[in-house]
């Protein structure tokens, strides 16, 4: 067929993938996926479980043929959602879970399939293909198994993640990316409780507002009904701020939050890569070792070894230091688009309640004049 | 007068004393006031342990203080509107100086026509202040037109009795602006009463084209008449998008509201030890334009328990006659204790504030009440240097036995007392008042809530700022690494901010309804007080009867020894039941009064705070947008 025949290429634009809406399916989420023929000539409207974008990722990460797959940073998948979880498990998921209707759910999956798309190693995949175009669900099929459990079957039982490394520049990297992952993790769970208690506060609000109404007073009498009066108008504000600290959590989660939320796990995710290449670093330096101290017999055998090794690694090496290089490019920018939308739309936000409170306190003090 | 602390109230006071005070009392409530007072009394209570000329001279306080000095040649003595809570007392206080020397704070304006209130300021010079005043972009220039005006707006205002005209200080303290003299203090002469209350207005009206008016009132009506016909005109020019000016009123609060310094406690040597000895002494500072002050200007020092004192005193002398006694706010063994221990942390120093302000309240509410001034027990809280402690105010003295002995009695009886009630009026009211009670308490609840929220937001904002900053130092990209730790900045700002609504919601809202369910209880209390003398007269008359049945039977007994005895007897209680039941009839119209009095003072206090608290919240609001400008601007930079 034609399209097998083009080298794998990608039959969508990688930019145009959207996520749009989470249908609720009894206990399991169900998701639209569209995307935009290359051609230009329509769209793929393909609905997927997170079983499905799991059997791709599984199938990204089988890619066997790939030189240097290693290397490569995968973009991360977003946990499962579970729709009748516990809070802890909630809480896990963080922001992703929190969103209205679960839309910074669905942000996230779109964000993880353009990655996957743009990454020039990972969207030749025909999985890739199949997952966005094809109207079957692709999760019924069974998936090769995973090389990574080869690798961590090999390094079982060592402690790989302090091993120092034999080039500086990853040395470095992996030093940074140790602080980072932790950074932003905490600034993720810090902003998880702010967003969390600005929730709180909207709900005392509304409280706070609805006993403020039970306050009007049932006589006829001037004070009685300027008490009334401004009773009401005070619940009125109180409303208006409980809409405002919806709004401003809203806001928070689903920018910033988001963008946070993909920081850790992109850093993380850079991690990992990382410490499949340190493995494959012991992995080599045990070889060479064994080679060196081969008895002639094993020698050629363990030469051969190393060598494999020794190739292995150095392809690894430099798909990693591609990788890594667009690495920080993409993790930049999200973070950057993140803290952008959050300034507009926190901007955007306060302005309206600014306004708001103006003219509350205008007919407040006009009251009873 | 009694000025025994240790007197316990006599549950029914003999005719005798009733005598007195009903006079008294009545001459009061014809004259409202108006030949007596010839000027206002201004309050102003600090917490302060140096002497007042050391306020002076702080700034800003000082210039609060200054002002006060000036005032001194003016007629008009000022009357501070209830200062409030701290983050607008503040502001309001030293607004006045504030515009002079810094931007002042929208809050500046927030002290709105405080009409009711009297003067208490207190003068606290806590640091705690500062770290709290709001940040306001208040520009001097709008103020200052405002004082050009109010000046004459505010002299124009001295009631007979206490008005307080903060734009004097205003003008005093500006220096540039000319003090007006007082154009017609002639016309504060004129005895205020209900039916000038229409004429009144106008005049008011007319004479401050824009102050807020503030005025004390002297009449209760009155006042609120010429709050209200001012008010129109004092709104427009004050609101503004970001800039509140002050409002004369507001000086006249500032002025009012003498900031005290977290006074060093001095040691008062007991017999228990030295550490928890120490004691919080508050300032009151006061200006009068009365004549049964002895001068126009005074400062005192009075301990919490001289509050409570005063309190004491009032209600064994008033209650009886159905007046609502203002309560003073309520003891606090953790509060005082924390702070006897001399922890630094900011629950003590919001307690002493919050405590200094509630006692303000307390001072300004009482000295608003034409009636409650006039007692010379006030008089000589406010003026006199040396005052005997007050130790019946203590839990485990003598007297506070006694008091709780007596409070339990009360209980007792007011169950078993079933009134006949012959005016619907007072039925509606009492089901009234109690159900308000519940829902301010209801309201109290939830506020608190929020405000608990605010400092939980507040503490978690700090938390994610610091840690934005960590990862913004950690980044290797230089322009993210500089967008985050703006973001870092903006958190850090905002954490404060929250800080700061969080106190806004505390001493505005929280501290009124407190306020107000306290005194909604004092309000019970007189209701109770007239079903006493209810009682009274009722015994009387069972009495009388029991007198006359006596007389028959000894007239049938055919006894005329004993009968002229029996007849003396009658005349004695027929006296006394047409006494009891004058008396009746008089606490009865006194709490009518009395009640209307109060809402209308309750629904004057609730706008005016409500409307501070408005005030600050669109603040912040606008400080939100302020910050969040800027980050917005550096996207670009990063692309």
């Amino acid at each position: 067929m034609m399209e097998e025949d083009r080298e794998g290429l990608l039959r969508v634009s990688a930019h145009t993938i959207r996520v749009t809406e989470a249908v609720r399916d009894g206990d399991s989420l169900t998701f639209i996926v569209i995307s935009q023929k290359l051609s230009g000539s329509g769209e793929y409207h393909v609905a997927r479980t997170h079983e499905d974008f799991e059997w791709l990722q599984q199938c990204l990460f089988s890619q066997e043929e790939v030189p240097g797959v290693l290397g490569v940073i995968f973009p991360p998948l977003p946990a499962k959602p579970h729709l009748n979880a516990s809070t802890k498990v909630l809480k896990q998921l963080g922001f992703l879970v929190m969103g209205k209707e679960w839309c910074t759910y669905c942000k996230a999956l779109e964000i993880y399939l353009q990655q996957v798309a743009a990454n020039t190693r990972l969207n030749k995949n025909k999985c890739l293909e199949n997952f966005l175009t094809s109207s079957d669900a692709p999760g019924q099929q069974r998936v090769r198994k995973s090389i990574f459990n080869r690798l961590s079957q090999a390094v079982e039982g060592l402690r790989k993640e302090g091993h120092k490394d034999v080039d500086d520049f990853f040395q470095t990297e992996r030093d940074n990316n140790f602080t980072l992952t932790g950074c932003s993790k905490s600034a993720t769970e810090r902003f998880l409780d702010v967003v969390l208690t600005e929730q709180k506060l909207a709900v005392a609000c509304g409280h706070l507002s609805t006993c403020l109404h039970l306050c009007v007073e049932q006589r006829d009498d001037g004070t009685a009904q300027a008490f009334s009066q401004i009773c009401v108008k005070l619940s009125e504000v109180v409303d208006l701020m409980k809409k405002n600290f919806e709004n401003v959590a809203e806001n928070n989660l689903s920018t910033l939050g988001l963008g946070l939320d993909l920081e850790t796990r992109y850093q993380e995710a850079k991690k990992e890569m990382l410490y499949r290449r340190t493995c494959k670093l012991v992995e080599l330096e045990t070889a060479s070792k064994n080679a060196e101290r081969a008895k002639p017999i094993r020698k050629a055998a363990m030469d051969d070894l190393k060598m494999k090794s020794e190739k292995e690694f150095d392809q690894i090496s430099g798909v990693a230091k591609q990788e890594i290089a667009r690495f920080h490019s993409v993790h930049v920018k999200l973070l950057h688009q993140a803290l952008i939308l959050w300034c507009e739309k926190q901007l955007e936000t306060a302005k309206e309640t600014s306004a708001s409170y103006s003219q509350h306190l205008q007919a407040f003090k006009d009251l009873g004049e | 007068m009694a000025t025994s602390s240790e007197r316990s109230p006599p549950p029914f006071p003999d005719s005798e004393d009733q005598e007195l005070e009903p006079e008294e009392v009545r001459d009061q409530d014809s004259d409202d006031g108006g030949d007596i007072f010839l000027g206002a009394v201004s309050i102003c209570l600090e917490a302060f342990s140096s002497p007042v000329m050391d306020v002076f001279g702080e700034l800003p306080r000082n210039l609060s203080s200054a002002p006060v000095m000036d005032i001194l040649t003016e007629p008009a003595s000022k009357t501070s509107t209830a200062p409030m809570e701290d983050s607008i007392s503040k502001p309001s206080s030293t607004s006045v100086v504030d515009i002079l020397c810094e931007p002042s704070s929208d809050n500046v304006k927030e002290p709105e026509p405080d009409i009711i209130d009297p003067l208490a300021d207190m003068i606290n010079n806590a640091p705690v202040r500062d770290a709290r005043a709001p940040i306001a972009a208040v520009t001097k220039e709008p103020t200052r037109d405002l004082f050009d005006d109010e000046p004459s707006d505010l002299f124009a205002e001295p009631r007979p009795s206490k008005t307080i005209k903060q734009p004097q200080t205003s003008t005093d303290i500006f220096g540039e602006e000319a003090v007006t003299t007082v154009p017609s203090a002639v016309k504060r002469t004129i005895p205020i009463n209900s039916k000038t209350n229409g004429v009144h207005s106008d005049e008011e009206a007319d004479i401050f084209a824009e102050a807020t008016v503030e005025l004390s009132l002297d009449s209760p009506r009155n006042d609120r008449k010429r709050k209200e016909a001012a008010k129109p005109t004092a709104s427009a020019p004050s609101v503004t998008a970001s800039v509140s000016k002050p409002q004369p009123p507001t000086l006249e609060e500032r002025e009012q509201k003498c900031e005290g310094d977290l006074t060093k406690p001095v040691n008062v040597f007991h017999s228990t030890g030295d550490g928890m000895n120490a004691y919080m002494a508050y300032k009151v500072s006061t200006q009068t334009t009365l004549p049964m002050f002895r001068s126009k200007m005074f400062t005192v020092r009075r301990r919490f328990s001289d509050f409570l004192g005063l309190y004491e005193k009032l209600l064994d002398k008033h209650a009886q006659s159905g007046y609502i006694v203002p309560p003073p706010p309520e003891k606090s063994i953790m509060g005082m204790t924390k702070v006897k221990v001399g922890k630094e942390d900011n629950s003590s120093a919001e307690f002493v504030e919050k405590r200094r302000a509630a006692l303000e309240r307390y001072l300004q509410r009482v000295v608003c009440h034409p009636s409650l001034l006039q007692d010379p027990d006030v008089r000589e809280f406010l003026e006199r240097d040396d005052m005997p402690r007050a130790h019946s105010t203590q839990a485990l003295s003598g007297a506070g036995f006694l008091k709780m002995i007596n409070r339990a009695t009360d209980a007792v009886s007011k169950m078993t007392i079933k009134m006949n009630e012959s005016d619907v009026w007072f039925e509606d009211k009492l089901l009234e008042v109690e159900a308000e009670d519940q829902q301010l308490r209801k309201l109290h609840i939830m506020v608190e809530s929020l405000v608990g929220h605010r400092k939980e937001l507040s503490v978690n904002t700090a938390g994610f700022a610091k840690s934005v900053a960590m990862l913004g130092s950690s980044e290797d990209n230089t322009a993210l690494s500089r967008a985050l730790s703006q973001l870092a900045e903006v958190e850090d700002k905002m954490e404060q901010l929250h800080q700061d609504q969080a106190a806004s919601d505390s001493f505005c809202l929280a501290e009124l309804l407190a306020d107000y369910i306290r005194l909604l209880g004092s309000v019970r209390a007189s209701f109770d007080q007239r079903m006493k003398t209810w009682q009274r007269w009722q015994d009387a008359q069972n009495m009388l009867q029991k007198k006359r049945e006596t007389e028959a039977k000894l007239l049938w007994a055919n006894k005329p020894d004993k009968l002229q005895q029996a007849k003396d007897e009658i005349t004695e209680w027929e006296a006394k039941v047409t006494q009891y039941e004058k008396d009746f009839d008089r606490v009865s119209s006194t709490v009518r009064k009395e009640v209307l009095r109060f809402e209308k003072e309750k629904a004057r206090d609730f706008k005016k705070q409500i409307i501070k608290y408005l005030e600050s919240l669109l603040q912040s609001q606008q400080q939100v947008e302020f910050w969040t400008l800027p980050q917005a601007k550096t996207g670009p930079v990063l692309a």
